[in-house]
């Protein structure tokens, strides 16, 4: 573990169980996190990716000890906080912080927006009314709302507006590690460009890391500088934005890929649209998770399980294909 | 509605600043305004204040030693007089002349003034239902909070047999065993204080088996508290507020007590429902994620989402404690004479229907007002305390 990285998640795992009939027997385990490794160095951007279902969420919900994992290890700042108690999470807390989906049902409806953003000054042990009305206006103005809507409810915003107070909320604690949980995706696009640009800011600014957990892979190439792409629990490949981006390795990451729309209305390539939807993570097939939409699949995908495999000190990848 | 979010998305991005010059509302007048636009609640809570001042009125003019109106004043010569007849003032003493002059509302069988008897009934009606919904509300919050907010947990073996322990030695010392009662008390609560410790002695290592028997989660926290719901919800709750008030010395306090211990229900399961709901919710993770201590997420960012139909159904429910009091005072079972209420008024002047009508009007009708308007108050609550319909300019 060098110096830069703020956070290591090793082996993760979280399994949900399934319990049916009157006597609420278990039947089976929900994989939702099935082992899963990654580093986020300090002000840099991780770009978590995959389809819905994958478990991303889940990831930032474990790292953020929202959800207990049942394996692994989370090491934030040289600190494993897996074991540690909700009091004992406490102080840490104020180190991670998220930013949410929708942002409708992510600002408490009755409270107004100083009122929501003042729980987190309350919570980094700021005294005096007066001194949290400054800070709550500072914030408003660092997030590009005028301080002077502090009094305003939640309803009275606009999506990308009430994106920015979320946003605001967050940076209330002094964080240095934000999950974004697709922050963009329920946004107009001309909006989210607009969130993107401010969360860049806020990262030079501040020197934040980020988490950026989105199935767009437009937006995670512009933000990330190094991205996972997750599927079903498991992450398929793993490398530096630019590697990834110009030498994908992965059938799944080359389908993803060329599932982005480009602008010109003559480049009329072939597009790999997988068939299928993503399997029940209750039940997924043995060997390779991707095997049953897989265009290159063949017998050993079907019977071994496989490992990540590094091709290069950077770019890591779970194929056999790769391997060859 | 998504019409007009998706306008306001386009020249949205440029702050909301012009609109703070603008002179707000604050939260009363904006109260005022929404109440106004509802002209039926309006006229529930004129009749409330009225009801109210009725009450409070009829509290300190019908008390004491020397009340102005005298509920228990019995003049026999003037027996079932209509509304609005005059006393005959010859045969009576000067001290027996009611103060208005005429009897507004008539006399009774014992020539008492209704009038006088009515308004010391509001105000047992007004603390009936006032008294018996907070109880139900209060107890329906926490135990629905409780069920809701922390109903996944499970109850060990142990504590339910340190529960049984405490129950059985509280019980043996109420009966007068005073040894062996106050032995399984102390017994029962040492062991709630020191199996802390025992778990954390116990430290990472799987307990013994015959202990993990002991240890196991048996039924979760929700499912008693909502199956104690349902068996609350059995009973006719009339006829348990009946028995109990057989039993109990008849007071207006245990009327209080016991029809606020048998209908906070209703209050539990709406609670429940909406923090099982707002648990959920992404604004309650983020409280989480910031740090918010568990009390003060449940006070401060879930009741408050919470309380509103809580606050509906609790108006209906004054109507109803209103309601069931003056039953049990109608079939005998309430507030002791000589002290009146409506439903005793009403129950007295039963016998007397074709002859003295207005003592089964007067108070009929009184009580019909009251109940009516204050569920008109309550629908009209239910829009007032929606903060989307706040208007600022």
């Amino acid at each position: 573990m060098t110096n830069n990285t703020i956070l290591k998640v090793e082996g993760l795992k979280k399994y949900f169980p399934v319990r049916r009939g009157f006597f609420q027997k278990l039947i089976g385990w929900i994989k939702a996190v099935d082992g899963v490794d990654f580093e986020i160095y300090k002000g840099k951007t991780l770009g978590l990716v995959g389809e819905s279902g994958c478990g991303k969420s889940t990831t930032g919900m474990l790292i953020l000890k929202l959800l207990e994992p049942d394996e692994g290890t989370i090491i934030y700042q040289d600190q494993d906080i897996i074991g540690l108690s909700q009091d004992e999470m406490k102080p840490l807390r104020k180190e991670m912080q998220i930013i949410f989906q929708d942002p409708f049902g992510s600002l408490n409806p009755r409270m107004t927006v100083g009122q929501s953003i003042e729980e987190g000054l309350r919570a980094l042990g700021v005294k005096g009314h007066v001194d949290r009305k400054t800070r709550v206006s500072n914030l408003l103005e660092m997030v590009g709302i005028g301080p002077s809507t502090a009094d305003f409810y939640p309803h009275e915003f606009s999506g990308g507006q009430r994106q920015r107070i979320g946003i605001a909320r967050a940076l209330s604690v002094k964080p240095s590690l934000i999950i974004c949980d697709e922050p963009v995706s329920a946004l107009d696009v001309s909006i989210q460009s607009q969130i993107i640009n401010l969360l860049k800011e806020l990262q030079a600014q501040l020197g934040l890391s980020y988490l950026f957990i989105s199935h767009d892979l437009t937006v995670v190439g512009y933000i990330s500088d190094t991205v996972a792409v997750m599927y079903l629990g498991h992450i398929m490949e793993y490398a530096p934005a630019d590697e990834l981006y110009d030498n994908p390795l992965h059938p799944y990451t080359l389908a993803l890929l060329s599932a982005i729309p480009t602008p010109d209305p003559d480049d009329r390539h072939e597009l790999k649209a997988l068939a299928g939807d993503v399997p029940s993570p209750f039940n997924p097939p043995p060997g390779c998770r991707f095997q049953g939409r897989c265009p290159l699949v063949e017998a050993r995908c079907r019977e071994e399980e496989i490992e990540l495999y590094k091709v290069n000190e950077e770019h890591t990848v779970r194929c056999w294909k790769v391997i060859r | 509605m998504m019409k007009i979010m998706k306008s306001s998305q386009i020249h949205s991005e440029t702050p909301i600043e012009a609109s703070s010059a603008v002179p707000r509302r604050s939260r009363l007048q904006e109260f005022w305004r929404l109440l106004k636009g509802n002209s039926l609640a309006f006229v529930g809570l004129i009749i409330f204040v009225l009801f109210f001042c009725a009450a409070l009125a009829g509290l300190i003019l019908t008390s004491g030693t020397k009340p102005v109106f005298d509920p228990a004043m019995v003049r026999l010569q003037e027996k079932l007089l209509p509304p609005l007849s005059s006393p005959n003032l010859e045969t009576l003493r000067p001290e027996e002349i009611p103060k208005l002059g005429v009897y507004l509302f008539g006399t009774d069988d014992l020539g008492r003034d209704v009038f006088a008897r009515m308004l010391q009934g509001a105000w047992v009606s007004l603390t009936v239902g006032f008294v018996a919904v907070g109880i139900a509300v209060l107890i329906g919050i926490f135990m629905g909070g409780i069920s809701g907010y922390f109903g996944q947990g499970h109850i060990r073996v142990d504590q339910i047999l340190a529960a049984f322990v405490l129950l059985l030695g509280g019980g043996l010392l109420a009966v007068g065993a005073i040894f062996s009662g106050s032995a399984l008390l102390l017994i029962g609560s040492a062991y709630i204080f020191f199996s802390r410790w025992l778990k954390k002695g116990l430290g990472k290592q799987p307990p013994p088996k015959w202990m993990k028997v002991f240890f196991a989660g048996v039924i979760s926290i929700d499912t008693l508290i909502m199956r104690l719901v349902d068996i609350m919800l059995c009973f006719p709750s009339f006829f348990l507020i009946l028995t109990v008030v057989a039993l109990l010395p008849a007071s207006m306090y245990n009327i209080m007590i016991v029809i606020g211990l048998t209908s906070w229900m209703g209050a539990t399961r709406f609670v429940r429902a909406e923090f099982l709901s707002l648990r959920e919710q992404d604004f309650v993770t983020a409280a989480r994620a910031l740090g918010v201590s568990n009390w003060r997420i449940i006070f401060r960012h879930m009741i408050p989402n919470a309380i509103a139909p809580v606050l509906v159904s609790a108006t209906i429910g004054i109507a109803t404690a209103i309601l069931t009091e003056a039953g049990l005072s109608f079939l005998g079972f309430g507030v002791p004479p000589p002290h009146a209420t409506w439903g005793n008024i009403l129950s007295d002047g039963k016998r007397f229907i074709f002859d003295a009508p207005w003592l089964t009007f007067v108070p009929g009708f009184a009580i019909l007002l009251v109940v009516l308007s204050f569920n008109l108050f309550g629908e009209g609550l239910r829009d007032i305390l929606n903060p989307k319909l706040k208007e600022r300019y």
